[in-house]
């Protein structure tokens, strides 16, 4: 079963297109130690980020 | 002050198989924290609980009751007084080990098919966040042994929906006066459940009970709430619950079990949610009428309105006729519960809401260090943008099956994305990790928790039983019985018996 949060996975590179805009309003903040997270995010996420959606099944509780 | 406790229920996956059944996982992982404990832990106390009391003065009968709402044993049993004797049980009750009180004064234990923290008392919202973090940390921990012992994985998840309609629950307990009107108190109160979104909201990606449609929403539990008032907590539930079930002295306190809110793993979403609704109620036992200008006309369309406005600034429509943003609702909140701040706790709650709406009133991401849902948009909103092309410009969509992944993956223990964000400095902390790391063994010292996770961790070998009001003794007597303590009142921390039995 693929697994998402697996560290160290081979990353694939979407390096945006040069003329890509500018990042969404969010981008001000913080820059930096969230674009460490989210290059890892990103490379753990290409493995199958629809199965994992599709096999997280709960029971309804209260 | 006032008595608060949170219990949360954990989405449970072993990722290796997603089919496993969720009930035997969950009793495994109770077992699981009670190997970890030791033998410092004790089975739950059915004796004394009465689920189907309604808050609005009439019981249920049980024929009635659908079977989520029987979570007492059938030996109802309302005894009073400091000890009573019991007649000996058979070993028939929890055969299975469901339970697990705690050190700490909490109750670890499976729910339906969730495992679920529920904390101990306390009287801050300062300690609601410590004790909350350390329900984290044990769960974890037992998912850790889990792994160890039976060589299968299990991820916990601290959120509250799967996106295929299922919804389960982080609920709040906060001890009130039973001499303010439920009407009253529920007719207050709305309001603020209603609107409190805005900072205590832990974010969603998809909209309806389904995720049907694609978007983000401030709030994990907004489209599940869909009635005003009522008993129910697993369908149509309800912005204010009804169940009555103090726990405590019936004539003097409710237990009001808000049942609306988001798990959080921001501690100051946490902090607020706790220290906020706990002020509002002081204005509503003092019958402030200045809560009456608040009334909403339509609070269940109006909890979906304020979870969908991601600019904060749609009119919700008053009862008076008049309009109000979210952020205007909570500024007033504000201002009315200034008169009843009455401890340096109390202060610093008044102080850190006035600052977070103003942050959100001005710069939505200035408050990102702490509140959830703003942090969550952030960070999804940065992935979209990193695959942002001339094709999509604004990268990618909200259906994308990535962003639903961090959705979820932002609230796993141990290695969540929230967690992630935390470790890298990007979250702003009410408590300490020392803090948390000591109240994952020690209760709290000021609630009667202190009773209950004292005599756990000082006397297991006398301790046969233990529930929220009691404490049940086995050991050598000359009647022969089990003796149960009762510990109706949640404030009295000591107990001559039970302080006596606990200092050996």
């Amino acid at each position: 079963m693929a697994q998402l949060n697996a560290q160290g996975q081979p990353y694939e590179d979407e390096t945006p297109e040069p003329d890509a805009p500018a990042p969404a309003p969010a981008a001000q903040a913080s820059g930096d130690a969230l674009d460490d997270l989210l290059a890892e995010i990103d490379g753990s996420l290409q493995v199958n980020a629809e199965q994992f959606v599709r096999s997280f099944v709960q029971k309804g509780g209260q | 002050m006032r008595v608060v406790g949170i219990e949360t229920e954990y989405g449970i996956v072993d990722p290796d198989e997603p089919r496993a059944n969720p009930i035997l996982m969950s009793s495994r992982l109770v077992q699981a924290c009670r190997a970890g404990a030791g033998d410092r832990t004790a089975r739950w106390d059915y004796g004394g609980e009465d689920p189907l009391q309604d808050q609005r003065g009439f019981r249920r009968s049980r024929a009635q009751a659908t079977p989520d709402l029987l979570t007492d044993a059938p030996e109802f049993d309302e005894s009073a007084g400091e000890v009573t004797l019991r007649r000996r049980r058979g070993s028939w009750e929890d055969p299975a080990h469901l339970n697990a009180v705690l050190a700490n004064g909490a109750r670890f234990y499976v729910d339906h098919a969730h495992p679920e923290y529920s904390g101990p008392e306390v009287t801050s919202a300062h300690d609601a966040v410590v004790w909350d973090r350390a329900g984290d940390a044990i769960a974890f921990a037992a998912a850790q042994r889990y792994a160890a012992d039976e060589g299968t994985r299990v991820d916990l998840y601290k959120n509250n929906v799967d996106g295929k309609g299922a919804s389960y629950g982080t609920h709040e307990n906060f001890l009130v006066r039973r001499s303010t009107s439920f009407d009253d108190l529920a007719r207050r109160l709305t309001p603020h459940l209603v609107t409190r979104q805005v900072f205590a909201g832990a974010g969603r990606v998809g909209l309806g009970q389904f995720g049907e449609a694609a978007g983000f929403q401030l709030s994990q539990r907004a489209d599940y709430m869909e009635a005003e008032v009522g008993l129910e907590t697993t369908l149509r539930r309800p912005i204010v619950n009804t169940r009555d079930e103090p726990h405590a002295t019936r004539d003097r306190y409710r237990r009001l079990h808000v049942i609306i809110g988001d798990a959080n793993l921001f501690d100051v979403a946490t902090f607020l949610k706790i220290g906020t609704t706990s002020l509002v109620l002081a204005a509503i036992e003092a019958d402030d009428e200045r809560l009456d200008t608040l009334e909403l006309a339509h609070p269940v369309d109006a909890v979906q309105t304020v979870s969908r406005d991601l600019s904060l600034r749609e009119r919700l429509v008053l009862a008076d006729g008049d309009q109000a943003s979210a952020l205007e609702v909570q500024r007033a909140l504000l201002e009315i519960c200034r008169s009843y701040a009455t401890d340096a706790g109390d202060a610093a709650v008044i102080a850190r809401w006035e600052g977070v709406l103003e942050r959100l009133a001005t710069d939505l991401f200035s408050a990102a260090r702490e509140v959830e849902w703003v942090a969550k948009l952030q960070l999804l909103g940065r992935m979209r943008a990193r695959h942002a092309s001339p094709e999509s410009p604004d990268g990618l969509p909200w259906h994308d099956a990535r962003l639903a992944a961090m959705d979820l993956q932002w609230s796993r223990l141990g290695d969540g994305l929230a967690t992630r964000l935390a470790a890298a400095g990007q979250v702003e902390r009410i408590a300490t990790d020392e803090e948390v790391a000591a109240a994952v063994a020690t209760a709290p010292q000021d609630t009667r928790a202190r009773l209950r996770g004292g005599i756990v961790a000082a006397r297991p070998d006398v301790v046969d039983a233990a529930g929220w009001s009691t404490v049940v003794l086995d050991r050598e007597t000359d009647h022969g019985h089990l003796e149960v303590v009762h510990l109706d009142e949640p404030l009295a921390a000591s107990h001559p018996l039970l302080d006596a039995l606990m200092a050996g």
